[in-house]
């Protein structure tokens, strides 16, 4: 098929945040006070945001000879990341101010060079440009994760990152180089026909590329990297990797699954099985013992990709629906948790669990919102947390296989360890004495309008039945 | 229709984002002012009583009406929650002769609380939150009325719950306002739970919630019903029957029909026009709603659950009569007296029949009439009690007598309410008792002759209870001061609901909606049945009479009755013992000896259970601590370990 300028009119996400990139590369040198900057760069992805939303749906259609293919799912992933990364700049505008006055220009460049890469990924029609995009999503962010540059923990998180990033991608990249080997295309509609007849080196060209992926979902084994780089990484980039760039890849995994790899669901099945109940048990095990709460999150992180990836296995139209459906509720949630801990830190620097002792007599509002945040990761009704659970516990045990019931029951006896180490930040909070309890606080207008956003959302979502009906709707499974 | 789809909206939403907004923004906003947030709650309820009226008028007299009966409208209907494609959970409004009728009795009743709280809860602690709790009342009432299906319903009904467990405990810094609150939620929700249970059976077998479909009649049956579940028993008992007792039952707890009654009595620590509203008016009477709402399947599918209902209702009607005759605080009094009145409407529901064809649907006509007479003159002596409290700062009779002097307002529109009450011509109880009487007659003569009996015993103790407040002794104990007149915002809803209380009978004159409101929706002709109307007067009077005789000036005499039946009056004064028995049942069978064993059971092998888990899950994360060790080419070390594993594993497996 020839290129003609019309292919990139169902392109308008990327154009329109390339247009962003290139409005905030100029306004970068032109404007000298950091603080009109930052405003202008949250108003031109807000309008982006906006825009997004304004044309999801008639946007099928797909470009560069079918290396680049959108859709009404795909859409509306890009703007649940939209709607998550404007929440991280809300949540990061006081720390670009105070601690990181030298960099905001690059840390909206960055930031919005992964997002792009991100988008890329989600809209692959073909092995390369998926692999162009989570590069382009990997690279920057290393340079994000090292714009703390106080202290030595920055560059430290940033050298792990970079190196077992370029380790995970040259293993993915052999394994997508084996997938030619044996199929003769990188197009998953040609590779999902040739991918039959499994030999020993499909499912090897196979598992590198998983492990790949896995590596940016940090799935157990290949989530090393992620509690050092969480801790060392300033919060916003924290969570920003945690939820945005998680989801992303999250969701881009499971297209490339039902599309290239539907023939034979049940060798990728049998290992995300294992992938998942060690993944969970694993991050909730490491969880159990934190005493930093960024280290904490990044295990709780873990165990969540775990979960997450039960919709990506059931590997149905509900199974899709309810990933998507998981991503936006954990999106809003996380965002939540990290935003206070953001606030927090930046006004008094203080990070540890015990330091949140007694949060509850000084700073009550933030350790309400806290609370629902914790409620809503352990999946306690009736926060949103507890709908997404339900939807992508429901839409594994739909099969009614065995196999899969044991796994939804391995899931669920995690979801009680899980609760207990939640707890313990709730505990923390309101049960715990402590002589100095951190002062309270007045945070900065910007994450107050976000935590509100989130806390919102955490409490009305799950209500609202028409949010996941028209994810329900948008959602494909091996049919597409 | 359409043109009543967008303002019915209202009904719903106004009231809920009234709650939202006091409740959230009132202590706040309004803290220096707390009056604002009456003047917002009443002015809210205003617009919704206007529209509720507008909507009630425009269905009876001019939309609703079809070619041959009142038609169903379901005006709006949002799909919530979809189980199965049949199976689907909506939030709508559906307009019918019962829903529209009701839309007019919680909003009527519902404004003058609203006004007359303005001035009864003056200068209380809370006064904001109490207006916003009352208008999470309303919207819950209204879409419990209004529902759709059955398990709208269902939300709604637990959301008035928790309302009314809010109300009950306003003054929460009292003991016995909590104890009376904790008692009436967990009573309800007790026989809640039947109620959903039987909602669940029901909807298993027809795969619907939706009220249309469930209570869709042709040929003499409850259709859906009947295809579904016609002929399955389980021991030995049909299906329907049993799904159809369990719904009653929730009905029961709500309405408080014995043995569910016992929370009604003691939810009068609430603030009093919160008991006007809810448990006198709207929320006791949703039992007696869904029993009509249900009654095709009922009456056609469920006949014997129909015929225990009648009992149990004339069994309640007779016990609450004779213990209000031995109650010494007015509220108390009136509690007894509206679970006697509630059991009313049971019976006459039970003693129906279906069709308007040569007024067999009395019984159902009668009930819904009287549930509408009695919200209003109810209302009106909870409120007028509401005053003569606010005025003697007791709830107790001795503490009152010879007030009529002090209060004239207060004294009228009382004895209009208890001349309704006792069923005397030409208030508006006693056309709609007479009704129930006529139906009961026809159907079940001892049901008759128990509901003849509890009228006098109505008229008896409701004339004890106006004797002893105003009149009685000449020389009252007001030591500190003198009662006086309740402000005006007090006395207007008095009035406006003692009006109601005349009024209704002018439908003779002025067609109301009594005989529009029949189970096949056709409507008919009422005509009053002079014999049995006499007869009931006659009781009545008589019940008056000895009021009068035994109340009218402080004697001797009735000290001397009660010593004459001593066994009676003592057992019938602690309300025949039943919170005793459900104390023993509860403290000593459960507490006592069943939960012994489970606690037993939760804190050796259910808890046993989850601290091994917490165990391991300690001694695992702490064996393997050091694999997260910080060195970055042990993490590569283990990627690719992991990948060869994993290969090996699906490889071979």
């Amino acid at each position: 098929m020839d290129l003609d300028y019309s292919q990139f009119l169902s392109m308008s996400h990327e154009v329109s945040l390339v247009v962003v990139l290139i409005v905030l590369l100029l306004a970068d040198l032109l404007i000298k006070d950091k603080k009109i900057f930052q405003y202008l760069a949250i108003s031109a992805f807000a309008l982006h945001t906006c825009a997004g939303f304004y044309s999801y749906t008639d946007l099928a259609g797909d470009a560069f000879a079918g290396m680049y293919v959108s859709g009404a799912a795909q859409s509306f992933v890009k703007n649940i990341l939209n709607v998550g990364t404007l929440l991280v700049f809300f949540f990061s505008f006081e720390w670009n101010n105070k601690e990181n006055k030298s960099g905001v220009g690059e840390f909206y460049f960055l930031t919005l060079s992964t997002l792009i890469g991100m988008y890329f990924m989600i809209s692959a029609g073909d092995f390369l440009f998926f692999y162009i995009g989570l590069e382009t999503a990997s690279i920057p962010m290393a340079a994000l994760v090292a714009m703390n540059k106080k202290g030595i923990e920055g560059a430290e998180a940033a050298a792990k990152y970079i190196l077992t990033a370029s380790f995970s991608s040259g293993v993915m990249l052999f394994g997508i180089s084996l997938i030619y080997g044996v199929c003769g295309s990188l197009y998953f509609d040609e590779v999902q026909a040739a991918f039959t007849d499994i030999t020993p080196l499909h499912i090897f060209a196979l598992v590198c590329f998983i492990a790949g992926v896995g590596f940016k979902i940090s799935l157990v084994p290949f989530h090393f990297w992620t509690a050092d780089t969480y801790q060392g990484a300033p919060t916003g980039v924290t969570a920003y990797l945690s939820v945005i760039s998680k989801g992303a890849a999250v969701f881009a995994f499971m297209c490339i699954l039902y599309k290239a790899f539907v023939n034979e669901p049940d060798v990728w099945q049998g290992i995300l099985w294992w992938l998942i109940v060690i993944t969970i048990t694993i991050g909730n095990l490491f969880a159990l013992r934190q005493k930093n709460l960024k280290r904490f999150l990044a295990f709780s992180s873990i165990s969540q990709a775990g979960y997450i990836m039960l919709g990506v296995y059931a590997s149905s139209q509900t199974g899709m629906s309810s990933t998507i459906y998981y991503i936006l509720i954990y999106m809003f949630t996380n965002l939540a948790a990290f935003g206070i801990i953001s606030a927090i830190e930046n006004k008094t620097g203080k990070v540890g669990m015990d330091d949140y002792n007694a949060l509850y007599t000084t700073n009550p509002k933030l350790a309400f919102a806290m609370t629902l945040a914790m409620f809503s990761l352990g999946g306690i009704p009736p926060f949103a947390g507890f709908f997404s659970k339900f939807f992508i516990f429901a839409s594994v045990a739909e099969s009614k296989v065995f196999g899969d019931y044991v796994l939804v029951f391995l899931a669920l006896l995690n979801t009680i360890i899980s609760l207990y180490y939640y707890l313990l930040v709730v505990k923390a909070m309101f049960i715990n004495k402590s002589d100095s309890p951190i002062e309270t606080i007045k945070i900065d207008a910007m994450s107050r309008v976000a935590l509100l956003v989130c806390v919102i959302a955490i409490l009305v979502i799950g209500f609202i039945s028409a949010i996941y009906m028209n994810i329900y709707d948008i959602s494909f499974g091996f049919a597409n | 229709m359409e043109a009543f789809a967008s303002i019915s909206h209202i009904i719903l939403a106004l009231p809920f984002l009234m709650f939202i907004f006091l409740g959230l923004c009132g202590n706040k906003l309004f803290k220096s002012n707390p009056n604002v947030a009456g003047w917002i709650g009443t002015a809210g309820l205003s617009v919704v009583a206007i529209v509720s009226y507008y909507i009630a008028i425009q269905y009876f007299w001019f939309e609703g009406k079809g070619s041959d009966s009142y038609q169903q409208f379901v005006l709006f209907n949002y799909e919530w929650l979809k189980m199965t494609d049949n199976l689907v959970i909506s939030i709508g409004f559906m307009l019918d002769p019962i829903s529209a009728m009701m839309l007019v009795v919680i909003s009527t009743v519902s404004l003058m609380v609203h006004i007359y709280s303005l001035g009864y809860m003056h200068g209380e602690e809370g006064f904001q939150r109490y207006y916003a709790v009352l208008s999470l009342f309303t919207f819950a009432m209204m879409g419990l009325v209004v529902a759709t299906n059955i398990f709208q319903m269902y939300i709604f009904w637990e959301l008035v719950g928790v309302s009314s467990f809010l109300l009950i405990s306003f003054y929460f810094i009292k003991p016995s306002a909590v104890a009376a609150a904790k008692k009436a939620f967990i009573v309800t929700r007790f026989a809640d739970m039947f109620f959903l249970v039987g909602i669940l059976i029901l909807s298993y077998y027809t795969n619907t919630f939706d009220f249309l479909k469930l209570t869709a009649v042709s040929d003499g049956h409850a259709t859906l019903v009947n295809n579904t579940m016609c002929g399955m028993t389980f021991m030995g008992l049909s299906v329907t029957s049993i799904a159809m007792f369990l719904i009653f039952l929730g009905g029961a707890g709500k309405s408080a029909m014995f043995p569910f009654h016992i929370w009604l009595p003691d939810a009068m620590e609430g603030p009093t026009p919160a008991s006007a509203l809810i448990h006198a008016a709207t929320m006791v009477v949703a039992g007696v709603f869904l029993v009509a709402r249900m009654f095709p399947v009922y009456f056609f599918e469920a006949h014997d659950v129909l015929t225990i209902i009648g009992y149990i209702g004339a069994f309640t009607s007779l016990f609450a009569a004779i213990i209000a005759c031995t109650q010494t605080d007015i509220k108390r009094v009136l509690a007894f007296s509206t679970i006697s009145q509630i059991a009313y409407m049971f019976v006459a529901l039970a003693v129906s029949g279906y069709a308007s064809e040569h007024e067999e649907c009395l019984g159902y006509t009668a009930s819904m009439w009287h549930l509408f007479t009695h919200a209003m003159f109810k209302a009106c002596l909870f409120l007028g009690a509401g005053c003569i409290i606010h005025a003697v700062h007791s709830n107790e009779m001795n503490a009152m007598g010879n007030l009529r002097k002090f209060m004239p307002i207060a004294h009228i529109t009382f004895l209009v309410s208890c001349l309704a009450i006792a069923g005397i011509l030409p208030f508006s109880g006693f056309f709609s008792k007479d009704e129930i009487l006529v139906a009961a007659f026809e159907h079940d003569k001892v049901l008759y002759a128990c509901q003849a009996f509890v009228a006098g015993l109505t008229a008896f103790y409701m004339f004890r209870l106006y004797f002893r407040i105003f009149w009685y002794s000449e020389n009252p104990a007001h030591e500190h001061h003198t009662p006086h007149e309740a402000p005006m915002n007090m006395n207007i809803p008095l009035i406006v609901l003692s009006v109601f209380t005349c009024f209704t009978w002018l439908d003779k004159v002025f067609p109301f909606f009594p005989e529009k409101i029949t189970a096949d929706r056709v409507g008919y002709e009422l005509e009053t049945n002079w014999t049995i109307a006499i007869a009931s007067i006659l009781v009545a009077v008589v019940g008056i009479a000895i009021a009068w005789v035994l109340y009218k000036v402080k004697n001797d005499k009735p000290d001397m009755i009660a010593g004459k039946v001593k066994c009676l009056y003592i057992s019938a004064s602690h309300r025949f013992y039943i919170d005793e028995i459900y104390l023993f049942i509860t403290r000593k069978i459960i507490f006592g000896g069943i939960c012994v064993a489970i606690a037993w059971f939760d804190r050796h092998i259910i808890d046993g259970f989850m601290n091994l888990l917490a165990w391991i899950s300690r001694e695992l994360s702490y064996d393997i601590r050091d694999v997260q060790s910080g060195n970055v080419q042990q993490y590569a070390m283990g990627f690719l370990l992991g990948v060869l594993a994993i290969a090996l594993f699906a490889i071979y497996y």
